[in-house]
């Protein structure tokens, strides 16, 4: 789906939040919050709301001050400078074009404050709305395009001034399901054509591991995990970013040492895991088999249907509910009440320790 | 049938209501003692001095009520809504405050306060612009309060400032020129309001035109009337031109390229 690579010729600059604390009242938005962003790179911020991921882009952007730590970019200290100083283009989760000038005058405002002479200044807007394929709706205002058009004409604004780092804040969020898997793959498209390191925050998994080189998960002002998309799935570190990330069944298992006994079968563990006493295995609905077997452990109970793979029901004898994956023709005889056998694949899960 | 009757009988009945006054003023400032009409008393609107300076002084009053209040208002409301939304409530309370107060109280209350004036500024009727403020503060709090409304401020003075606009930038020409309607309502309102204004000239001695309106309508009754009604379809004009901008504005065809 996505390229996931780092645009290596880019012109992109290192990023670096240092120990930033933000409190609101006697809420802490982020918590001694420290990230680090290649040159080129695009990271992804995700989680739920409140978890201060938009507090941390904030900062960095300079709309926001945080009670102590750094931003540096490009090796440069930037906390105390200003957002008009800061070199960064950003886009908004609200649409957030001016309503009283084309989209032409839009893309070139940012231009426009730093000097440029207007033939450059057009030329400019030109290529940048050709970028994002609205070459033909510079002369268009704001409320003439759609909520998809919008939000492009505003990555080509961002863009135009030719920032060290681009900021994304949730601009997604307002669209329809098909626009924003469009829009996504085509942020991620111009993003690895021009190079500039971007963050990007949502609170949507699928887009954040559709398009980031890396995924950063957060939970009440810290980051609990920053991975590529492959490696936050497979390998989660905690229990959060387990439960966050993608579906997960929770079943009793025994560790002991670099495995546990999880419904008869020995499973490698991830590291961060319960080495000892009961714990709960986080095992993701793909790593669990169903078989329909006269002497199983567990019973159907509902089974869906979604393109090629079937997502089936299944309540285990005296235990909970579990999730499991199937391909469509491995399913057929999976109907609801169907005495089943389910097992566990070999690949390492996260335990935890019980509740 | 019976409806469409009332409906006419209405707007007669409206139509007479208004009219009539003004006809008859029309009427009583072009007689002539001996009979006939003349246009001496609305040509006097310009070659009495005391008149025509007090016009004067009313039109310059309004223009610099208008300056000032944009001035004050516009930076404090675009910044309570941006930076201190929790004092909204207290700057329009604040604002509408001056409703609530008698002209005459104010008068009473602000003679110190011009005692200070007329000392370190000036004594002229043109000070009268500080209390005036005050006055058109309501209205014009309520016209540019509902534009910023119908406005994402804050994000689009974030996106601006991202782009690398300063305060003055975000100001001048990313809010204004979007509440555009909303701006010209504060200023017509304004006007009209300092061009009828009497009681606070008059208590403090000041001559603008309704003080010398009212001081002619003893000696000159006709030139008095020529005046008024000529002040009265000015702010008519003024508030036809109001209800024109309010019927809201597109976005402006004026191009930055």
């Amino acid at each position: 789906m996505s390229t996931h690579r780092t645009g290596a010729d880019s012109t992109g600059v290192e990023v670096v939040l240092d120990g930033l604390t933000r409190r609101f009242g006697d809420v802490v938005a982020l918590d001694r919050f420290d990230l680090t962003i290649a040159p080129g790179e695009m990271v992804a911020l995700l989680g739920p709301s409140g978890c201060g991921k938009t507090t941390a882009l904030r900062i960095l952007a300079g709309l926001d001050r945080a009670d102590s730590g750094h931003v540096r970019v490009g090796g440069r200290d930037l906390t105390e400078v200003p957002a008009n100083k800061r070199d960064m283009g950003m886009v908004f989760q609200a649409y957030s074009l001016f309503p009283h000038m084309t989209v032409a005058d839009n893309v070139a405002f940012g231009l426009r404050m730093r000097g440029v002479g207007q033939k450059q200044r057009q030329a400019r807007a030109a290529e940048m709305l050709d970028l994002v394929g609205l070459q033909t709706q510079g002369g268009r205002y704001a409320h003439q395009l759609s909520g998809g058009q919008q939000q492009r004409v505003a990555l080509a604004r961002a863009l135009a001034i030719e920032p060290s780092v681009l900021l994304l804040d949730e601009p997604l969020s307002a669209l329809d399901a098909k626009v924003r898997t469009q829009l996504r793959e085509e942020i991620r498209r111009v993003q690895v054509e021009v190079g500039t390191t971007t963050v990007f925050v949502t609170h949507d998994q699928e887009e954040a591991l559709a398009i980031a080189d890396r995924v950063g998960v957060m939970s009440e002002g810290q980051l609990e995990q920053i991975a590529p998309p492959e490696e936050l799935y497979t390998r989660p570190r905690t229990r959060f970013v387990a439960e966050f990330v993608g579906l997960t069944n929770r079943l009793p298992a025994t560790p002991d040492g670099a495995a546990a006994e999880i419904l008869g079968s020995q499973v490698p563990l991830l590291a961060g895991s319960a080495t000892a006493g009961a714990g709960i295995a986080l095992v993701r609905p793909e790593s669990l088999s169903v078989a329909p077997s006269g002497d199983g452990n567990a019973t159907v109970v509902t089974r869906s249907f979604l393109g090629s793979l079937c997502r089936v029901v299944c309540e285990l004898d005296g235990g909970p509910e579990v999730v499991a994956q199937a391909l469509i023709e491995e399913a057929t005889d999976l109907h609801p009440g169907v005495r089943v056998r389910v097992t566990v694949s070999r690949s390492p899960v996260l335990v935890v320790a019980g509740d | 049938m019976g409806w469409r009757l009332m409906r006419w009988a209405l707007l007669l009945l409206f139509a007479v209501f208004f009219v009539v006054p003004l006809y008859a003023m029309l009427d009583f400032s072009t007689r002539q003692a001996g009979g006939g009409r003349t246009g001496e008393a609305w040509a006097a609107l310009v070659q009495d001095p005391q008149l025509s300076s007090a016009i004067i002084t009313s039109l310059l009053l309004a223009a610099l009520t208008v300056l000032g209040m944009l001035l004050l208002l516009l930076p404090t409301m675009i910044w309570v809504r941006l930076r201190v939304p929790k004092a909204t409530r207290f700057v329009e309370f604040l604002c509408l405050l001056p409703l609530a107060i008698p002209a005459l109280v104010i008068v009473v209350g602000m003679r110190n306060v011009y005692t200070w004036v007329n000392y370190l500024i000036s004594d002229s009727a043109l000070t009268l612009t500080f209390v005036y403020i005050v006055l058109v503060l309501p209205y014009a709090y309520r016209a540019i309060d509902s534009a910023l409304s119908g406005l994402d401020v804050k994000t689009l003075s974030e996106a601006a400032r991202s782009l690398g606009a300063g305060w003055p930038t975000v100001i001048a020409r990313i809010v204004v020129p979007n509440i555009w309607s909303g701006v010209l309502s504060a200023a017509f309102i304004s006007v009209a309001l300092v061009l009828g204004e009497f009681t606070i000239a008059s208590l403090t001695n000041y001559e603008n035109l309704q003080v010398v309106i009212n001081l002619l309508g003893k000696s000159a009754a006709r030139v008095s009337v020529a005046a008024s009604l000529a002040s009265l379809i000015f702010a008519t004009v003024l508030l036809m031109a109001l209800s024109y901008v309010g019927r809201g504005r597109r976005a402006q065809e004026g191009s930055l390229l």
